[in-house]
């Protein structure tokens, strides 16, 4: 993994988290439409980049399209990843 | 069902090789407060609690602990995976060394394994949310002893990342306790 593609998986990992938080909270105010806003907002942009990154990089999940070979279990499991300080 | 995705929910930094700073993050694997027993917890209470909104409050919070789970295991592996003999010998993970190498094992700091006795469900949502939000003071608790402890600033980040997380889950189950006792019509506050 080079750096730009960590990067990429990092940038994932916020919109993820932010998703997340915004969605622990709608569930206890789901009548709250600025957090619906946010969530709605970030849920969009989250899945345009998880839709690039797996063409780019390889399929984070099991149920996307690979080509050939599957290329599900060539990218790194998360724990040998090395993350470096921002 | 749960579906996998390969990343962590946060970066997990390990900056040295530390067997014995191991063995302690592995209270939070298979201890009494550990994400192994939230996660299990929180999940089991699912079916029977009565209101829709606590119930996703139950599974998406169960689900994230299964996820920091998955982070403190990547703490424990990347502070041993390097580590020689010599290294490992006369730390608190020898005796964990040779039972289970370097594989990941759920038990406590002590080497107690972990035992579903750890959480309740009780089919009472009160007495449920109770011991939820007593479960993440606990867990932020046990972060805190293990913050003081950490000599590695990547593990420390983690740490202090996943105490955080525990305030956020508190706040959760107390609304969610306010919902059901909105719902029985009999609000009480503590
Ligand atoms: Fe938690």
């Amino acid at each position: 993994m080079d750096r730009v593609q960590i990067d990429r998986l990092m940038e994932l990992m916020e919109y993820e988290f932010a998703l997340t938080e915004t969605a622990l909270y709608l569930n206890t105010h789901p009548k709250d439409e600025r957090a619906l806003r946010i969530h709605n907002n970030n849920s969009a942009q989250y899945f345009r980049l998880k839709e690039a990154y797996e063409m780019d990089y390889g399929l984070l999940t099991n149920q996307g399209m690979s080509g050939y070979p599957w290329n599900y279990v060539e990218e790194p499991w998360p724990w040998d990843i090395d993350f470096i300080r921002i | 069902m749960w579906l996998y995705e390969k990343k962590l929910q946060y970066p997990v930094r390990v900056d040295t090789t530390n067997p014995t700073l191991a063995a302690m993050i592995i209270e939070q694997f298979g201890g009494a407060d550990g994400e192994l027993s939230a996660g299990l917890r929180y999940l089991s209470q699912r079916w029977t609690m009565p209101d829709k909104r606590v119930v996703a409050t139950l599974n998406d919070i169960g689900t994230e602990e299964l996820a920091h789970w998955e982070m403190i295991g990547t703490l424990v592996y990347r502070l041993t995976k390097d580590a020689t003999i010599e290294q490992i010998k006369g730390t608190p993970f020898e005796a964990h060394y040779v039972n289970h190498g370097k594989s990941l094992y759920p038990h406590n700091a002590a080497g107690s394994p972990w035992t579903a006795t750890y959480f309740n469900a009780k089919d009472d949502p009160i007495a449920d949310l109770h011991e939820d939000m007593a479960a993440e003071e606990k867990a932020r608790a046990t972060y805190e002893w293990l913050i003081n402890i950490s000599d590695d600033p990547g593990v420390t980040d983690t740490l202090r990342f996943l105490r955080q997380r525990e305030i956020n889950h508190f706040q959760r189950f107390g609304e969610s306790l306010m919902l059901m006792q909105d719902n029985n019509g009999c609000r009480k506050h503590y």
